[in-house]
């Protein structure tokens, strides 16, 4: 699967089929620091992202004054 | 998994409310947050005119969309900023909030810095060797002020969400800053002439809900870092947070919460003690001593070489 990063942007390929929740865990992402996307749906920690696919990992952290 | 309510396919857990929803029940949840919050600090009557501190970010866009909903009349105003240079940083969300705007037909005022001030933030934070979020803050706080008043709003509206509250709460907690704690309220009072009452109505939302509520409803939003915010504490301490969230779901609701409903109250009472108000010498504008902190940026700007 293709996995696309933001913040700097940049892609990466994982092999094989993975939940949501073994893709971030194989990321060393923390679930609660990004959105799961995929051809504009999101995604929950048990959906199956399959070989061919693409998700986008949208981190939701802002930064800086408020 | 199911949304607990309606039992039709869910699109986000919230792991802290124990709750999965479908889109529709999501928005609903939302919803009753936002309201929730207005009601319980009392932040705002539906006959207030609103200015909303809009950056084109995920909050603004989504408070801006929720408040709409619920009758409320909220005008925006932007501030470019002056940030990664001609359809950079600043450009990008200037038309992604503009866009937003006309597409719910709703006002926003754009202010620019360098036209209306005179400097750029990159600028300001060149010429202090201040980190560029400390000058965006100051500016951001004395303009934002001072558009809601000479507009003669009654409330200016912050789209401050429960990740940033409960992290800058942290951050002063950690340098015991007494001061700061006690400014730290859902709803700022206009206890001076000069400054307008400020709410923060997003309080009980986390900001990965404000992400996921404008991917839902197709709110194009600023996704991509400001790049002036590199090693910023503010962001570290989130992530702090986040680890806490994830082994131990509500951390950070719990974290915020506790202390506006237990302690707040006592930290508020020292701060007003500590701090005497009385009007900046040049602008007229609510400052601890002389010349506010504002001005004093301004003429070191207006005096460069």
């Amino acid at each position: 699967m293709k996995v696309i990063l933001r913040n700097p942007r940049r892609e990466l390929d994982i092999e094989g089929n993975a939940t949501v929740k073994e893709v971030l865990r194989r990321l060393e992402i923390i679930p609660e620091t990004v959105l799961v996307i995929r051809e504009g749906e999101l995604l929950l920690k048990t959906d199956r992202v399959g070989e061919a696919d693409t998700i986008e990992l949208r981190p939701v952290i802002s930064g800086g004054c408020r | 998994m199911k949304c607990k309510v309606c039992r039709e396919p869910a699109v986000l857990e919230i792991r802290r409310h124990h709750a999965v929803f479908c889109a529709a029940h999501f928005f609903e949840h939302m919803t009753r947050q936002v309201e929730r919050t207005i009601h319980d600090f009392d932040m705002l009557q539906p006959t207030d005119r609103l200015l909303l501190g809009v950056s084109g970010g995920k909050d603004s866009l989504a408070l801006w969309d929720i408040l709409t909903d619920l009758g409320y009349t909220v005008d925006g105003v932007y501030l470019e900023l002056g940030i990664g240079g001609e359809a950079g940083y600043s450009s990008e969300s200037l038309k992604l909030a503009a866009q937003y705007a006309k597409n719910r037909d709703l006002n926003l005022k754009v202010v620019d810095l360098a036209e209306a001030y005179g400097y750029t933030i990159p600028e300001a934070a060149a010429e202090t060797r201040r980190v560029a979020c400390s000058v965006c803050g100051l500016s951001k706080r004395y303009i934002l002020n001072k558009e809601a008043l000479d507009g003669g709003y009654d409330v200016l509206v912050m789209g401050h969400n429960l990740d940033d509250e409960a992290a800058t709460l942290m951050a002063n907690t950690l340098n015991w800053n007494v001061e700061y704690i006690g400014r730290q309220q859902p709803v700022l009072p206009a206890t001076k002439e000069g400054l307008v009452r400020k709410v923060k109505p997003l309080l009980r939302i986390a900001e990965r809900e404000t992400a996921a509520y404008c991917v839902l409803k197709g709110i194009d939003y600023e996704v991509d870092e400001c790049p002036m915010v590199g090693g910023n504490t503010g962001i570290r301490i989130k992530e702090w947070l986040n680890i806490l969230e994830s082994q131990r779901p509500g951390a950070k609701q719990q974290f915020l919460f506790g202390f506006l409903d237990r302690v707040s109250d006592q930290f508020a009472t020292a701060q007003q003690e500590q701090v005497e108000l009385e009007e900046c010498s040049n602008c007229g504008q609510p400052t601890t001593a002389g010349e506010c902190a504002f001005c004093r940026l301004q003429v070191r700007m207006s005096s460069r070489g």
